[in-house]
């Protein structure tokens, strides 16, 4: 059996103010994963990455990393994760090329060879025109992306992502979307926590969900999305309708006169509702859906964690 | 990390310190270099021609030594201290801490980065002296080993000070209440020999007189104090700050949670 890029068991970390932010949290990611925690703010994420990559010390439990233990194995275990963390923590004074050479050299790579691995990920991401220039200089953006590429500049086997998207345009986080997924084929396993649950569903495989500390859900995205029995809809229509307006058997809410809000359960499927909706002349212009489905789910499940369902 | 890798990594650190010094030199070795100069000619050719020699030498010659080894002790703290509490203020001491870098590497390489700012600054008042006074060296071996031990203490000082910091505030309070007072009241301007027995009593417990007075000796050929003594008490604050930043780096102390 081949050895779990990660694995954690009852890791705990109440910090010295006596605030729990872990409570005995299991979780096993697989080798060549693209893994999604997920969790609202303050649900523990970023005390879990921390802890994983050595910035945070442990309360209790056990971390595992390709099967290096945390506690007897440190410096094994830190050789395996690059880590690209919420905020930025690069030195600002530094030229973006050095920032990734001196990555590598903290990990014992010659300045030979980090000086060619800084030049194929700056320019698979995108910065290579900017390698000389100060990092403090970068857009918001691109400080993403030489983040991604510091993480990657000693080659880990597990990338850890801590909302490596935040505060991106589309474009660029479509690009970087793309950019991971390849990393990933290639055999990195990735763990990525995000508030985009779209990118999450797009990208990931497998998904935890934390919150206050423990993890709630622990699935395949397949398994996750099938269990979301009812979607919501927004329907635009052609003319107005009356605010009265409802569907026996249908669950309707007209948000506006020319906007309804529709929720259907997964047996019934969506045909029904049209085939009604004609009979009694309401035309139908565009359909969209109301929230992501991960996300609609991640909501359920936090909520039900919070009223002790 | 095989031995080379961890060398490697001593490497990264203490380039990327050197070059952090070296871009802003003239925030860092221009300023001292300056003051000492103004030491020179002030305290030196102006007050000094007044005061006549000292312990056998001429003041200008006796105050020499004192400000050079003022510039080493003053410069290689400040830049660790200044380099490790920015690097932890913007954080990025993780790049370093995410790692497999023993604390025992970091250390290493933030100490050397202290001793060849400090070495580099001694060099230039060194040179800037020999525009005031004729400097013969008695003993090279001991003045170098003087001056490079005393710089390996105050890095070490100054990064377990840059350790303990959580604002500007705190990196300045060690270097203006307690190493300028007691630099200056390290015999650099003066003989403890002139000072009453009990002013001479209390001087002998401030450990920068033993510093100046050994490097004092490696450059005149006598001082207040023997150089063993000065050897001793040096390896022996080495030893000890070794030991206490290794441990507050191995806990975590100001940088992990």
């Amino acid at each position: 059996m081949m050895t779990a890029a990660l694995h954690i068991q009852a890791l705990q970390k109440t910090y010295k103010n006596g605030f729990t932010a872990l409570n005995g949290i299991n979780l096993t990611v697989e080798q060549g994963d693209f893994f999604a925690l997920l969790g609202p703010n303050g649900a523990g994420k970023s005390t879990t990455i921390g802890i994983l990559s050595s910035l945070i010390n442990k309360s209790a439990g056990e971390v595992s990393i390709f099967g290096h233990n945390l506690d007897s194995e440190l410096e094994a275990a830190k050789s395996c994760i690059g880590l690209v963390p919420q905020e930025f923590n690069f030195n600002v004074w530094e030229p973006v090329q050095e920032v990734l050479i001196n990555q590598a050299g903290y990990y014992g790579i010659d300045r030979a060879t980090a000086t060619r691995r800084a030049e194929k990920y700056l320019k698979q991401l995108g910065l290579w025109e900017k390698r000389s220039t100060m990092s403090r200089n970068l857009s918001g953006g691109m400080k993403r992306r030489l983040m991604i590429a510091r993480a990657l500049v000693h080659q880990p086997r597990l990338l850890i992502l801590d909302e490596p998207t935040a505060g991106v345009d589309i474009e660029i986080r479509r690009s970087m979307w793309q950019f991971l997924k390849e990393i990933n084929a290639q055999g990195t396993t990735i763990i990525l926590t995000t508030h985009y649950l779209e990118e999450a569903e797009s990208l990931c495989r497998n998904i935890a969900i934390i919150d206050q500390g423990k993890i709630i859900e622990n699935t395949s995205m397949k398994k996750l999305l099938n269990q979301l029995n009812d979607e919501a809809f927004v329907l635009d229509l052609a003319e107005p309708i009356d605010a009265s307006f409802s569907l026996p058997g249908h669950n309707i809410i007209v948000i506006d006169d020319i906007t309804l809000e529709v929720h259907i359960h997964k047996e019934a499927g969506i045909n029904k509702l049209f085939e009604a909706l004609t009979q009694h002349g309401v035309n139908v212009l565009s359909m969209r859906n109301k929230t992501n489905r991960l996300e609609q789910l991640f909501l359920t499940r936090v909520n039900q964690n919070s009223e002790g369902k | 990390m095989t031995a080379s890798e961890k060398y490697t990594a001593f490497q990264t650190i203490l380039f990327k310190e050197v070059l952090r010094f070296m871009r802003i030199w003239m925030q860092t070795i221009l300023p001292p270099v300056i003051t000492t100069s103004l030491y020179f000619v002030i305290f030196g050719n102006l007050i000094g021609s007044q005061i006549g020699d000292m312990d056998g030498y001429q003041y200008m010659d006796y105050i020499v030594p004192g400000l050079i080894l003022m510039a080493i002790i003053t410069n290689s703290y400040s830049n660790v201290v200044s380099s490790f509490f920015s690097a932890k203020y913007q954080n990025h001491i993780q790049e370093m801490l995410v790692a497999p870098l023993p604390s025992y590497v970091i250390l290493l390489g933030f100490v050397a980065g202290g001793v060849v700012r400090g070495l580099v600054v001694g060099l230039a008042v060194t040179l800037v002296s020999l525009l005031f006074s004729d400097l013969n060296i008695a003993h090279y071996g001991i003045t170098i080993a003087i001056a490079l031990l005393t710089a390996i203490l105050f890095s070490l000082a100054g990064l377990i000070n840059g350790i303990y910091a959580n604002s500007f505030d705190d990196i300045s309070i060690v270097p203006t209440f307690i190493l300028t007072p007691l630099t200056y009241l390290g015999g650099i301007f003066y003989s403890i020999s002139m000072l009453p027995e009990f002013w001479q009593s209390v001087s002998l417990a401030n450990p920068i007189l033993y510093m100046v007075n050994g490097f004092r000796y490696g450059i005149l050929g006598s001082s207040d104090i023997t150089p063993f003594a000065s050897f001793g008490l040096i390896m022996l604050f080495i030893a000890a700050l070794s030991f206490v930043a290794l441990w507050l780096l191995n806990r975590g102390h100001g940088t992990r949670s």
